[in-house]
């Protein structure tokens, strides 16, 4: 690596701030601007950092390939899943109201459920497809 | 304060953009281009726009020049000169942009009450949002709840943009080298043009 030591440190230092933020900006956006698809960019684009500034090799060995690949269609699934939930309490698609009778929530809070889960797939998704498309490029360039 | 803010903000924009147009190295253009999402992103904080703000930054100024850094690491750094002339773009962008401006003239006033923004199902959102679910932005319970099949189409273009890529970038390199081969043994690539191995190869299979 001939990279700067100073860029590799100032790095490092900053990736598990980056993976927290995106933590508080995908929990705390019922509550404060943020969500689902904001966060999955922050925490794809520590991924992406750490690969450029390690090389593609480090990011794909805590981040394997065949992960990413298996996690871009999961958040869909997660998203899809749960509107399929309320087609068994005859309910139209999507409708968080269904989670209530599935886990013993109040209507509310079966909606604050649904919001977190399908946010959570839209993390998911997002985050495993931005990491995708980095090592698409920047394995093109090795061979 | 707030007319002066969005001057600057959108004259600095209008002089990022005319540096971006007249930069040949493209580095600094990415870097530039980068600098007009953080300048977009400041003008949907002062419309109020925070969530669209956040993934402007987040998207536009960070995820976007990686990708176009990482596209750099493949291509030359500099911009050639083009080979037509420039005129023909230059017309359709001066007659879209004359037609889009001619839009905005039948666009109701900012923050107007009457716009249909505003007079819709907007003011239900704002009023129920609390009661229904307890989610006090609402920009949230819009998105993930009451207009949750739109999001999940979202969620299902970026799945299929990520798709379209690995489709392209990943599996592309066996299939671009099958193909190559199957080229030169068709005899369709110019001889000047093969490598050394392939030269010896297509050798042997004549001379056999």
């Amino acid at each position: 690596m001939r990279l700067d030591v100073v860029l590799r440190v100032v790095a490092k230092l900053l990736l598990p701030f980056m993976l927290m933020f995106a933590a508080y900006v995908q929990l705390h956006g019922e509550f404060g601007p943020g969500g689902g698809f904001q966060a999955g960019v922050i925490a794809g684009a520590g991924i992406i950092l750490y690969g450029i500034m390690f090389g593609l090799h480090a990011a794909q060995t805590i981040m394997p390939p065949k992960l990413v690949e298996f996690l871009v269609p999961l958040g869909v699934l997660i998203f899809a899943g749960t509107g399929v939930i309320s087609f068994f309490y005859a309910m139209n698609f999507l409708d968080y109201s269904a989670l209530g009778p599935v886990t013993g929530l109040s209507e509310q809070y079966a909606q604050i459920l649904g919001i977190i889960v399908v946010e959570l797939g839209v993390l998911v998704t997002v985050a495993s497809t931005m990491v995708a498309i980095f090592y698409g490029f920047a394995g093109r360039g090795q061979d | 304060m707030e007319f002066a803010v969005n001057s600057v903000l959108l004259t600095m924009m209008a002089v990022i953009t005319i540096a971006i147009i007249r930069m040949q190295n493209l580095f600094g253009v990415v870097i530039l281009a980068g600098i007009y999402s953080f300048l977009m992103a400041s003008v949907f904080m002062v419309l109020d726009a925070v969530d669209v703000g956040m993934t402007e930054a987040s998207v536009g100024a960070g995820i976007s020049t990686v990708l176009f850094l990482s596209v750099l690491g493949l291509v030359k750094t500099r911009e050639l000169k083009s080979i037509h002339t420039p005129l023909l773009p230059l017309f359709v962008a001066v007659v879209t942009g004359a037609v889009l401006v001619y839009g905005t003239w039948t666009l109701p006033d900012f923050g107007s009450a009457l716009s249909p923004a505003n007079a819709h199902v907007g003011a239900l959102y704002l009023e129920r949002s609390m009661p229904d679910m307890k989610v006090p932005n609402v920009v949230t319970s819009v998105l993930a709840s009451y207009r949750g099949f739109d999001t999940f189409g979202e969620v299902v273009v970026v799945f299929t943009a990520g798709v379209a890529v690995l489709l392209l970038l990943r599996r592309g390199r066996g299939r671009a080298k099958a193909m190559r081969r199957n080229m030169v043994a068709r005899g369709l690539i110019p001889d000047n043009q093969l490598s050394d191995e392939e030269r010896a190869q297509k050798e042997a299979r004549d001379a056999s």
